[in-house]
């Protein structure tokens, strides 16, 4: 059977992983190659590098970090974060990442997703959306959320899998940060419009909002946390250990 | 030794040479029917879609695999790679497949998601499985795929997802795998060794 993906995302600013990593009793938690390889060996089933560098020479070092990061991961690995064109995206592909994620590069040039599944297979091409509640409906932003751009997220995961899309990274920007649980009704509305899975994103606190999202209540087919792991609030093992007692499946031994 | 990694630009392939390095020594991407012709082994990978096989043709590599396989060296086909191996494909009916068996690639029912992607269980249902050797029989590899290669009779793993389906086929020294052994952790690494190993 189809397992759902546990997937632990990275946010890395100049090449350092923030969000006062507190991971195991790594030397350098805030290196993304060594958290990733712990990440990995500990059971998560994908690792997600998001670049959230404000500056330029932040994201230079970017490639340089995939390269990295990538050397020593055997398990899927994607790369978002300052993607604007098809010659980003093959310079991140070249230094080892699987898939990129792109999100406001997709609304400006919706092409850039046809390009990229094109030259790298759709499985290579995310598109992250990420939304937000307003008068009963999802709306998209761009620019980390501080940009409205009127758009429905179910009307737009839609479009992206029309053109090429091979996978919808969904994050509730109500959610995010909060640990009070994935946005199970935006998961599903998004879920059920399209056939490409869905990532959630944004809210996981603890392993019930795991079953939840991934059960009836949010269709989702992986879902994605970044501190909850950094921090060892939850141990891989131990949230699908926690899975399959709810009767989900997922990959195990992990 | 060489391991002659075939690029026909159909998908990334750092990841198959980073797995290959990481286990063995030799590996080389390489677009070059030469160079293919001279390997000691052989591994085609690919994603994407079908058709893009028929690169293979017009590069002259479709004429060196086939003469490596019949050689008797030990080859490889990964994904796009392995549905390949059969004789075509519903994805691109007028591109045609090395067709080592016949078959067709098939699409997934309306009544799963497609495409299938994760890390989904294998059931070996051949123990003598060269390629799968020390590979627990209900292990979880990692998928990406929107068609697939029907049960046949060189089938040594199959998965289920809508129905079941050749996860991996071997004859001789010819081996097929529709997951990703460069992206299926520790067991991934296992099968690459076993390749490489022969």
């Amino acid at each position: 059977m189809l397992t759902k993906r546990i997937i632990a995302c990275l946010d890395v600013d100049a090449g350092r992983v923030v969000k006062g990593v507190q991971f195991l009793d790594l030397r350098d938690a805030g290196d993304p190659a060594r958290l990733a390889a712990a990440h990995s060996a500990a059971g998560a089933d994908e690792i997600v590098l998001l670049d959230i560098s404000a500056t330029h020479e932040g994201r230079a070092t970017l490639v340089d970090t995939v390269r990295r990061t990538a050397r020593e991961l055997f398990i899927p690995f994607t790369v978002g974060g300052g993607i604007r064109t098809l010659d980003d995206a093959s310079a991140i592909f070249d230094a080892g990442a699987d898939k990129v994620s792109i999100n406001s590069a997709a609304i400006a040039t919706p092409e850039l997703i046809t390009q990229i599944a094109q030259r790298f297979g759709s499985q290579a091409a995310i598109v992250a959306i990420d939304a937000k509640r307003a008068n009963g409906a999802f709306k998209v932003f761009v620019h980390g959320g501080r940009k409205p751009t009127g758009r429905d997220a179910v009307e737009w995961a839609k479009d992206a899998e029309q053109r090429g899309a091979g996978e919808i990274l969904l994050t509730s920007m109500d959610r995010d940060g909060t640990g009070i649980g994935f946005d199970c009704e935006l998961t599903r509305a998004v879920g059920d419009a399209v056939r490409i899975p869905v990532i959630a994103s944004g809210g996981a606190g603890g392993a019930q909002h795991f079953v939840e999202v991934f059960g009836e209540t949010g269709h989702a087919d992986a879902a994605l946390a970044a501190s909850i792991f950094h921090f060892g609030l939850s141990s891989f093992s131990d949230l699908k250990l926690q899975l399959r007692s709810a009767g989900i499946a997922v990959r195990w031994p992990c | 030794m060489t391991i002659a990694i075939v690029d026909y630009r159909a998908g990334n392939l750092t990841s198959v040479k980073k797995a290959l390095d990481r286990v063995s020594s030799g590996a080389v991407v390489t677009s070059d029917p030469d160079v293919v012709a001279r390997a000691e082994k052989v591994v085609l990978p690919g994603v994407g879609h079908f058709a893009a096989t028929s690169a293979l043709s017009a590069a002259g590599l479709r004429e060196a695999i086939r003469q490596s396989i019949q050689r008797g060296l030990p080859f490889l086909g990964i994904c796009l790679g392995m549905q390949w191996m059969i004789e075509s494909s519903q994805e691109a009916p007028n591109a045609s497949g090395l067709g080592l068996w016949p078959g067709e690639c098939e699409r997934f029912p309306a009544s799963v998601k497609s495409p299938h992607v994760g890390w989904n269980q294998l059931t070996i249902r051949n123990g003598t499985s060269r390629l799968l050797k020390g590979i627990a029989p209900e292990s979880f590899v990692y998928f990406t795929h929107s068609y697939r290669v029907p049960l046949l009779a060189v089938t040594v793993a199959e998965c289920e997802y809508g129905g079941r389906f050749s996860a991996a086929v071997e004859q001789g020294n010819v081996f097929g795998v529709q997951f990703h052994p460069e992206k299926s952790g520790a067991v991934g690494l296992k099968l690459l060794e076993n390749f490489c190993g022969m």
